[in-house]
């Protein structure tokens, strides 16, 4: 993965929040926010894959589907190319919509089991209204070329597929329409290891003659490792720490990095005894009422007072290496 | 990370069941969940059964009037001379069946019994059936948008669901039918008693329908594959139309099936108890109420249409279930 000429930020966020209201009674009244995602700030550039990991419940998901709009934001801006599009409307995004798109989890739900993978794929092409040269059929059979299966897939329908295969079709539905950017909520994590692989070195292949820019999210380091350009850890909801890869597996700065770090299984017996492992005491607290102060405080083992009292600002501590912490390492 | 497997196109897109067959096909045309479930139903000799048993009553109510007068039928012919007016029952025995009656008469006109049995078949079956088609428009209609769009819509369709569930439907029925003058509506006679029949029956069954297809909503809305609809700059009616009503198709189909023959129980109920199809117009449930009096003195009379009414709704079970094996296998 080669970062081409200067970096330039294909999507700026800003402040970026996220409240799901939670109500009760006849009148809906709001007794309370789960705060999913709680002031992001970061910017992707073109080219590059952002990886975005943190443990389920840290607001990842959500911070995807914000960024592609399938959200209302609370608060806070989304740039994309310089364009505000926070608050655009199905009409004013769907010009967007061609350049951002989106891979989702789950391969088994995201395929309409009634549709062909013909309709599938074409779906993108009839909803944006773009008629591409020699038609409709010999493109998606060209994409599904591009993705690794057969044209003559073209009629055939989601369940005569594997859990991979599936997941290519969801690849090529998000590639139809060229996008530049493009979002991976948990790409893999629903195929197992082997098809993984595959599914992953395909996403980089695709990177390369393409073009593409990827915010890949993911709750597997390994993965987050072997695909990103930068890391960005999340929180309950807040980024703790964000730089290239490197910096944060060979010097992570926040604890809570360090902890999810010793936490990757190492496959050689020997060497895991060498190791130290970083256990967290407790649960993630409830995103409805977060500690105050540093949301890890609770968990971390360097907690002082400082740290209940003042939120720690996500700073640039050395060249590209941004932390949230009052005490960095 | 394990090493990565490469793969190319081809093998990747191997498929078993081609290199069994060992076929060289240009194109592999895919099986449909509808071909499927096809293949499937053929299996279920049981099911097959009961669609044969529907169909041909479908024929046998659709053609009704041309068979009655192709085989010199008459429903309302009367045949004093084969009663015997003393008894009020057929002479002979077994209702008194005879070549030119094989089904025997009527105990108190001597009509014939088959040509009433023809007759009444259209009736139920253009009841139930217009019954049903009014209860699945607006329970599938309702029950999509109160489970798509959710929120206030959601609650006000699912209070109105409750309401007309809670609502008497045998008493509304019975005060509608009475109070009803002739030549309401601008209709009269038979048009009129079918017309209220169907609307009664079908529109305050709809909660049944609307209810299942809000719960099939609720779940698919929440599928990714609307997500990737709406993220690809999709509208709510195309999410709604293209990505969601295919889907419902399948258990919209089951219901309806298995409601037909509720239907047609209800309305030989509401014939039974007078309020109904209306004499002489020859009706199943009528058909048992003029029985119940006489089942002594000619048993035959009520065995009958009792027979017709089970048969036709045991075949619409049969069919109902079938369908409902192979369109969700894993509903059992």
């Amino acid at each position: 993965m080669t970062n081409p000429g200067p970096p330039e930020a294909l999507l700026t966020v800003e402040g970026l929040v996220k409240h799901f209201p939670i109500t009760k009674g006849v009148l809906r009244r709001q007794v309370g926010a789960v705060q999913a995602v709680d002031g992001l700030t970061f910017d992707v550039r073109t080219g590059e894959t952002l990886g975005v990991v943190g443990e389920s419940g840290c607001g990842k998901s959500t911070m995807g589907r914000l960024i592609t709009r399938l959200l209302e934001p609370t608060a806070g801006r989304i740039e994309f190319e310089g364009r505000d599009i926070t608050h655009l409307g199905v009409s004013g995004m769907r010009p967007m919509r061609r350049d951002v798109q989106m891979i989702f989890q789950d391969p088994y739900s995201s395929l309409n089991p009634r549709h062909t993978v013909g309709t599938i794929v074409g779906a993108p092409f009839r909803l944006q209204g773009i008629a591409p040269e020699g038609g409709v059929k010999k493109e998606v059979q060209g994409l599904l070329e591009l993705v690794g299966l057969s044209p003559e897939h073209y009629n055939r329908y989601p369940h005569e597929f594997s859990g991979g295969q599936r997941q290519r079709i969801g690849i090529a539905r998000a590639l139809a329409l060229k996008p530049k950017l493009v979002v991976a909520d948990e790409p893999v994590s629903a195929l197992d290891v082997s098809i993984q692989a595959q599914v992953v070195n395909l996403l980089d292949d695709l990177q390369d003659e393409l073009g593409l820019t990827y915010v890949i999210i993911a709750h597997d380091l390994s993965v987050i490792r072997h695909v990103s350009d930068r890391i960005a850890v999340m929180y309950l909801g807040k980024l703790v720490e964000l730089t290239d890869r490197t910096s944060l597996y060979t010097a992570p700065a926040h604890p809570y990095t360090k902890a999810l770090l010793s936490a990757v299984p190492v496959p050689d017996p020997r060497r895991r005894t060498q190791r130290k492992r970083i256990l967290l005491n407790g649960d993630v607290p409830s995103p409805i009422s977060p500690p105050s102060g540093c949301r890890f405080r609770t968990r971390c083992w360097k907690s002082a007072e400082v740290c209940s009292e003042q939120e720690p600002p996500l700073l640039e501590l050395r060249t590209g290496h941004q932390v949230a912490c009052h005490f960095p390492e | 990370m394990t090493a990565p497997i490469e793969t190319t196109g081809s093998a990747a897109g191997a498929q078993p069941e081609a290199v069994l067959a060992g076929a060289k096909r240009s194109q592999i045309e895919g099986r449909s969940l509808y071909q499927i479930a096809w293949l499937r139903f053929r299996r279920d000799r049981v099911a097959v059964a009961g669609g044969i048993v529907v169909i041909l009553l479908v024929l046998l109510a659709a053609l009704a009037k041309p068979i009655e007068s192709v085989f010199g039928l008459d429903p309302n012919a009367f045949h004093q001379d084969l009663v015997d007016p003393s008894l009020l029952a057929p002479k002979g025995s077994w209702g008194g069946m005879s070549w030119e009656h094989p089904l025997g008469v009527d105990p108190q006109y001597g009509r014939d019994i088959l040509a009433r049995i023809i007759e009444g078949s259209w009736v139920s079956l253009l009841v139930a059936t217009g019954a049903t088609v009014l209860s699945v428009v607006l329970g599938t209609v309702l029950g999509v948008v109160a489970g798509f769009y959710g929120g206030w819509v959601d609650s006000v369709i699912s209070r109105m669901m409750d309401t007309f569930l809670a609502f008497p439907l045998l008493l509304f029925a019975i005060s509608i039918s009475a109070s009803l003058q002739d030549g309401a509506f601008g209709f009269s006679g038979l048009p009129l008693r079918i017309g209220v029949l169907i609307f009664v029956i079908g529109f305050f069954n709809w909660p049944y329908m609307g209810r299942i297809v809000r719960a099939q909503t609720l779940s698919l809305r929440e599928r990714e594959f609307v997500e990737a609809a709406r993220s690809l700059g999709a509208r709510g009616p195309f999410i709604l139309f293209r990505e969601l009503l295919p889907n419902l198709v399948a258990p919209i189909l089951v219901y309806s099936t298995l409601l037909i023959p509720t239907n047609i129980l209800f309305e030989a109920a509401l014939s039974f108890l007078g309020v109904g199809i209306a004499p002489p117009q020859a009706s199943w449930g009528g058909m048992l109420t003029s029985a119940t009096g006489l089942y002594q003195a000619d048993p035959q009379y009520m065995i009958v249409p009792g027979l017709a009414i089970f048969v036709t709704v045991l075949a619409f079970n049969l069919l109902g279930d079938g369908l409902r094996d192979a369109l969700d296998p894993r509903s059992k």
